[in-house]
């Protein structure tokens, strides 16, 4: 008895140090071999093959491959790659195996559409949302994605208001999907129909890291909004009087306010000596296209949402 | 005639519980448990879906392994024993012994989904906080995955009742994968011509259509299931069982056990 309790505390004990020293060898060969495991590759590319491959299980399947779209898109938009080829062909392959898995066309066609924080790609975007409109032509959130995406990255203002069009007509279709139909034929290109798409974004997304995006290019188009404004009114300022507004308080006074104007964090806006409007932290605006000192790239934390 | 059945059954699921078939809920559970927290955080907006999806195939798949694994044993494990002489010295017949050794399979695996079901629930409620109408579609999910357990429990113990457990295995295996693949197997008999349109046709009717049974990505999407698909799907088991077992019994009657 007592020789069988020292060969099961010898064991025991074996087992343990075996395990660490595994998994100390282990995590060194990852550090020999940092992208060995994160270079991706689609060893099946084929959303038949995969579909057949799954024994019926494809439910499951293009949650899996749901999954791994959201992985390869955030790893590659946290450290600022540019190449997400295989962004498409994993999102294809989701919704061919689920075609009802809406999610997949919602997100996914703003991962792949943005030219700024995404793909690039707006024309397989819309493939895919029309692939999505095809299977599930009652859910009206599909149609808004598609105008979405002509809207911001297309700036084809017809086909975004023939798809919010559309999307009004489903049943049960939320009523800013109407207004945005009009709107877009009244005021495309402005700021407050942007405005009021990525509130709309906003109020119906259930997604956390969305909700945040989407308040963050509400806070970058308030800058994108005043900065406008301001350069606006450096540049009449020069116009009249051949010269640059030396200070701040010159140009507020030329321009008739009172309040020198705050970006959306309350630090108020710079006027730099070359007479440009900038925000005081670019780093806190990540989806600003003005206000930025030139040649500014922002930090890789500031991709870490999308 | 019952009784001897019901012992028989009775026997075969003690004799499961013994073999720690059971055992296969604590995988199950931690499998679900770990889905339920972890998609949460690394995927967007499917952890309900994944919780339908990865729960419904985890329940198929775990049941279609046991009615796989322990239906090839239940007849050879008792010639091997030499507890099936014992068994029919007495007054139980061949066929009754087949009968009861499928009820006692069958069994197993219900109280196995019954189980697992509970598991399913528990972690949709983790993951939506409330219980919705439509998540009672789930049971008729379940109810199909059953359908389903039965027919792979008639296959294994007719393969049981003439070929080792090896070639019953691999046997069983084959059917469940070509029954999944048995709306594709229609389509390419219609697609051909002739002999093999014929003989295409024929294979597609005798292999089980594993395919009906499996709705469980539209359970996920909500999307409702027409009682005449209940119905035909019960049916269509039944007899396929029922086909199955007669088979098992016409060979084990016949089966020189000396």
């Amino acid at each position: 008895m007592k020789h069988r309790k020292k060969i099961s505390l010898i064991a025991g004990a074996c087992l343990v140090l075996s395990l660490v020293a595994s998994s100390i060898v282990l995590h060194r060969t990852d550090q020999l071999r940092p992208q060995a495991t994160l270079d991706e590759v689609l060893f099946l590319n084929s959303p038949k093959v995969i579909k057949r491959a799954s024994l019926g299980f494809d439910g499951l399947v293009a949650c899996i491959y749901w999954t791994r779209a959201v992985q390869y898109f955030g790893s590659r938009f946290r450290y600022a790659e540019p190449n997400y080829s295989l962004l498409a062909p994993l999102l294809e392959i989701t919704t061919q195996l689920d075609p009802h898995l809406v999610v997949a066309y919602d997100f996914g066609s703003t991962f792949l559409a943005s030219k700024q924080y995404g793909a690039g790609e707006p024309e397989r975007a819309i493939e895919l949302v029309n692939y999505g409109i095809h299977n599930n032509p009652d859910n009206w959130r599909l149609y808004y994605d598609l105008g979405f995406v002509y809207y911001m990255e297309l700036k084809d203002y017809k086909s975004a208001a023939d798809a919010f069009e559309r999307g009004s007509r489903v049943p049960n279709a939320h009523p800013f999907v109407k207004i945005l139909a009009a709107q877009m034929a009244q005021h495309a290109g402005e700021y407050q129909t942007a405005r009021m798409l990525w509130s709309a974004t906003f109020q119906t997304t259930h997604d956390k890291q969305i909700k945040q995006s989407a308040f963050e290019h509400l806070r970058a188009l308030r800058v994108d909004e005043d900065v406008t404004h301001l350069q606006d009114g450096v540049t009449h300022f020069g116009e009249r009087t051949g010269r640059l507004p030396a200070s701040m308080a010159e140009l507020l006074a030329a321009m008739g306010l009172d309040r020198v104007p705050v970006d959306p964090d309350g630090n108020p806006y710079k006027l730099t000596p070359e007479g440009r409007v900038e925000v005081r932290v670019p780093d806190d605006f990540a989806f600003a296209t003005k206000g930025l000192p030139p040649g500014y790239k922002p930090p890789p934390k500031a991709h870490a949402q999308f | 005639m019952r009784a001897r059945i019901a012992h028989i059954a009775s026997n075969t699921f003690r004799e499961a519980v013994r073999d720690r078939v059971l055992y296969n809920l604590i995988a199950f559970v931690l499998l679900l448990s770990g889905a339920a927290v972890l998609v949460g955080q690394i995927s967007i907006e499917i952890e309900k879906l994944v919780v339908i999806n990865l729960g419904l195939t985890a329940v198929s798949l775990f049941g279609v392994v046991i009615a796989i694994f322990i239906g090839i044993g239940l007849v050879s494990k008792e010639i091997e024993k030499r507890t099936l002489y014992t068994v029919l010295s007495r007054p139980v017949r061949r066929w009754e012994f087949i009968i009861g050794k499928f009820f006692g399979l069958a069994g197993t695996l219900v109280v196995n989904t019954f189980l697992m079901a509970i598991g399913v629930f528990g972690a949709l409620f983790y993951v939506s906080h409330k219980f919705v109408r439509a998540d009672a579609l789930i049971l008729v999910a379940l109810y199909f995955i059953i359908l389903e357990f039965i027919i792979i429990c008639s296959l294994s113990l007719l393969f049981s009742s003439f070929s080792s457990p090896l070639l019953s295995a691999v046997f069983a295996f084959s059917l469940f994968v070509i029954g999944s693949f048995a709306e594709d197997l229609r389509n390419f008999a219609g697609m051909a011509h002739g002999m093999s349109r014929w003989l295409a046709t024929g294979a597609a009717y005798v292999v089980p259509n594993l395919s009906a049974f499996n709705i469980i990505s539209s359970i996920a999407h909500e999307q409702p299931v027409a009682g005449q698909l209940v119905l035909q799907n019960t049916l269509y088991a039944l007899f396929y069982a029922s086909m199955a077992l007669s088979g098992a019994v016409l060979i084990f009657e016949r089966r020189d056990l000396k």
